[in-house]
């Protein structure tokens, strides 16, 4: 056998063989699975998507009625999962990038205060904090009915805080649009007038010019398009606040749990990845009068983003899969309500299936992106 | 480097072959089983006063649970003889399915899809029930009919939820639901005001009542929104495994209309009454039909007493929870228990 000298076949046939031992295995798996299902007489497959829900979610991202299907129900579930994990990454980052800069503050007040912030997060389980923050929640506040009022239309209560809505008669399109454009213009002014910076030396007030340019579209929509909205404001019934936004202790303490537990690692990744730019930088930059401030913005931090995506990833993934701690303190994510579901059909491995698969298809996708960023913001070498 | 490959290649097939194997290895009925073990494995819920909590020393109480010696001791002669899987609301069903559990005795309401599409067999209803609602006296509500737009806190999944949609829609109104996996934070989520009301079987009502600072300060609504006949399951397809607990439960339920007591089941052994004799083993075979001892019946009796017995002892008016047989008495007194006879 010649061939098998050959390295490189060799290494092709110890991947055929790895691939195919896996098949195998997974093969048995099922069939042994879907055998033993039969022979119990347990309904299998995925049919069940498509009866009646029947029952209610309370919190929902997107609409949804108990006399929709149950695969509608399941896209609730992916919604609120989506729309906390999303929050919580971007709040806990804002904060976290706070925090791991004041941990290294010249002032030992503060840089002590935030390690002790650090630690007191990082070194306790994320689910007991969930449900401190929920009882703290709805035994700290009043009941409905002896809501504060905190603003005319505001109540705070523990059931959470009810707020008066905006709602859009016409004009919705008009403002979004405007929006947008506002965000694309104030985005490319604020590139080219850096560009210019560069190249005359010159400085102007890009931040005033920039969020200008964000405005004017919006000034422009409201003179110029038909927008009517009315405020939609909670009425005391005779048990709850109804109308009006409804901010549910659920999704609160949820948020609250996650954004401080994303804040906690994200500012120890970017103390170390600012601990980790070289003490030269420093130095360089003081040497050319830059001020603290100022050499962190513009020295330091653009050089140790690139030390820090890679861990910050990590912590994203984290945030999302953590979010199915929702289900201790009721807020219905994807886990929830495939566990209703899961007992309302009996069908148990389809179930999980489903949310096993959303929940890797969409960490692989977290993962792409925050691929494609660092690949953005990678060291070129020139 | 030949050699490895194959060796490689054996191990692998000796894997698939192994899963395949022990996929096969269960042919021996529930009762081959249970007795080869000496011990009954019993499926209960986790802490539900009444129906199955353990005592200061660990020894499992509760209408569940007597259930469930009442088969140990049909089988064994000995209600101790079981052991308690305590399963939660997701995995009781898949307990029973993969044979972690010999049967499941558990609050389940016994309903079409259930005993359809789950591979299981329900034995007799042991407790009819019903699912309410309850809220402070403090709300001064007396109807379930008022509690348009108020939240509700239940379990999740189950039958509760849908059970209030729908009792909602009939009604035109809307509601917040408020779901928690577990028993504690839904309760814990009640008291504290979040919800005005928590929904569930009444039973289940009058426990988590019980465990309340001060029980006075509720009050469970009129309104039954739901029937929940509530019984024991077994695997599908093991037909005297069926029938020995289907009958254990009946004879709970056909001693009492006979008047036979866990103090008085001796003297009743002497009774001329055909029936009696057959059911205590002292005429004809039944137990060996079942393959059982044919004292079971006796056995059972002895050793957990009859259906009122067990619900005195667990449920009653005595007990912390309270409860009034309501339709849980038998037939001849307007109740829905009627045990098949013993002949």
């Amino acid at each position: 056998m010649p061939l098998f000298y050959d390295a490189r076949i060799r290494a092709y046939l110890y991947q055929v063989i790895a691939v195919g031992v896996v098949l195998l295995i997974a093969w048995v798996m099922f069939s042994t699975a879907s055998a033993n299902l039969a022979k119990q007489d347990i309904a299998t497959g995925f049919g069940f998507l498509a009866r009646q829900a029947g029952f209610v979610i309370t919190e929902t991202a997107i609409t949804y009625e108990p006399t929709d299907t149950i695969g509608r129900a399941i896209l609730v579930g992916i919604a609120n999962t989506v729309k906390v994990s999303l929050l919580a990454a971007l709040l806990g980052t804002i904060l976290g990038l706070l925090v791991g800069i004041g941990r290294l503050s010249h002032n030992p007040v503060l840089s002590r205060l935030m390690l002790a912030y650090v630690e007191a997060l990082r070194n306790v389980p994320l689910l007991l904090y969930l449900l401190l923050w929920y009882s703290l929640i709805i035994s700290t506040f009043p009941p409905v009915k002896q809501a504060i009022q905190m603003l005319p239309g505001v109540f705070l209560s523990n059931s959470g805080l009810v707020m008066p809505a905006l709602h859009w008669e016409s004009g919705f399109s008009a403002m979004v649009t405007a929006l947008v454009v506002g965000i694309a213009a104030a985005a490319s002014v604020a590139r080219i007038l850096g560009r210019r910076r560069v190249v005359t030396g010159k400085d102007r007030p890009i931040a005033l010019i920039a969020t200008i340019a964000l405005l004017l579209p919006l000034v422009a929509a409201l003179l110029l398009a038909n927008i009517s909205v009315t405020w939609d404001v909670p009425e005391l019934g005779r048990f709850r606040l109804s109308g009006g936004y409804h901010l549910r202790p659920e999704f609160v303490a949820l948020l609250l749990g996650l954004t401080l537990s994303v804040s906690a690692n994200v500012a120890e990744i970017v103390r170390a990845g600012i601990q980790a730019v070289s003490k030269g930088q420093w130095e360089a930059a003081t040497a050319l009068g830059l001020s603290r401030a100022r050499t962190l913005k513009l020295v330091i931090l653009p050089q140790a983003l690139r030390i820090i995506i890679p861990p910050l990833t990590n912590t994203y993934l984290t945030v999302f899969k953590n979010s199915s701690l929702a289900i201790a303190i009721g807020y219905p994510d994807l886990v929830m309500v495939s566990n209703t579901i899961m007992n309302q059909t009996g069908q148990a491995i389809e179930s999980i299936a489903i949310f096993m698969g959303v929940y890797l298809g969409l960490s692989i996708l977290i993962s792409l992106v925050m691929n494609w960023y660092n690949a953005k913001v990678a060291l070129r070498e020139r | 480097m030949k050699n490895r490959i194959l060796q490689l290649c054996a191990t692998v097939a000796g894997i698939a072959v192994g899963l395949v194997a022990a996929t096969s290895a269960n042919a021996a009925t529930t009762l081959e089983t249970v007795k080869a073990r000496g011990k009954l494995i019993c499926g209960v819920s986790m802490s539900t006063p009444g129906f199955a909590t353990a005592d200061a020393k660990g020894h499992m109480g509760g209408f569940d649970v007597d259930v469930c010696r009442a088969v140990a001791a049909a089988v064994f002669g000995d209600p101790e003889k079981v052991d308690f899987v305590l399963t939660n609301i997701n995995t009781r069903f898949q307990a029973l399915q993969s044979g972690e559990i010999d049967m499941l005795s558990r609050q389940t309401t016994l309903t079409f899809s259930r005993e359809v599409s789950l591979g299981l067999d329900f034995g007799p209803t042991v407790f009819y029930d019903g699912q309410g609602l309850m809220v402070p006296k403090s709300l001064g509500v007396n109807s379930a009919k008022e509690l348009t737009d108020a939240a509700i806190c239940t379990l999740p999944g189950t039958t509760t939820a849908q059970n209030l949609s729908d009792f909602f829609r009939s009604i035109g109104g809307k509601f917040e639901l408020v779901v928690f996996e577990n028993p504690d934070e839904n309760r814990n989520a009640f008291f504290s005001g979040r919800c005005e009301a928590i929904s569930s079987d009444r039973s289940d009502l009058a426990s988590i009542r019980a465990v309340a600072n001060n029980p006075d300060d509720y009050v469970v609504l009129p309104e039954t929104i739901s029937k929940e006949p509530l019984a024991p399951a077994v695997r599908q397809n093991d037909s005297n495994w069926r029938d020995i607990v289907s009958w254990s439960a009946w004879m709970l339920m056909a001693a009492e209309e006979r008047g036979i007591t866990q103090a008085n089941v001796d003297e009743m052994a002497k009774s001329e009454d055909p029936e009696i004799q057959r059911m205590l083993g002292v005429n004809e075979e039944l137990g060996k039909m079942l393959n059982l001892d044919n004292k079971w019946g006796y056995n059972i009796i002895k050793g957990v007493g009859n259906y009122g017995e067990v619900f005195e002892r667990n449920l009653g008016t005595k007990t912390a929870l309270g409860l009034t047989r309501g339709p849980n008495t038998r037939w001849s007194e307007g109740g829905l228990l009627y045990a098949p006879p013993f002949r």
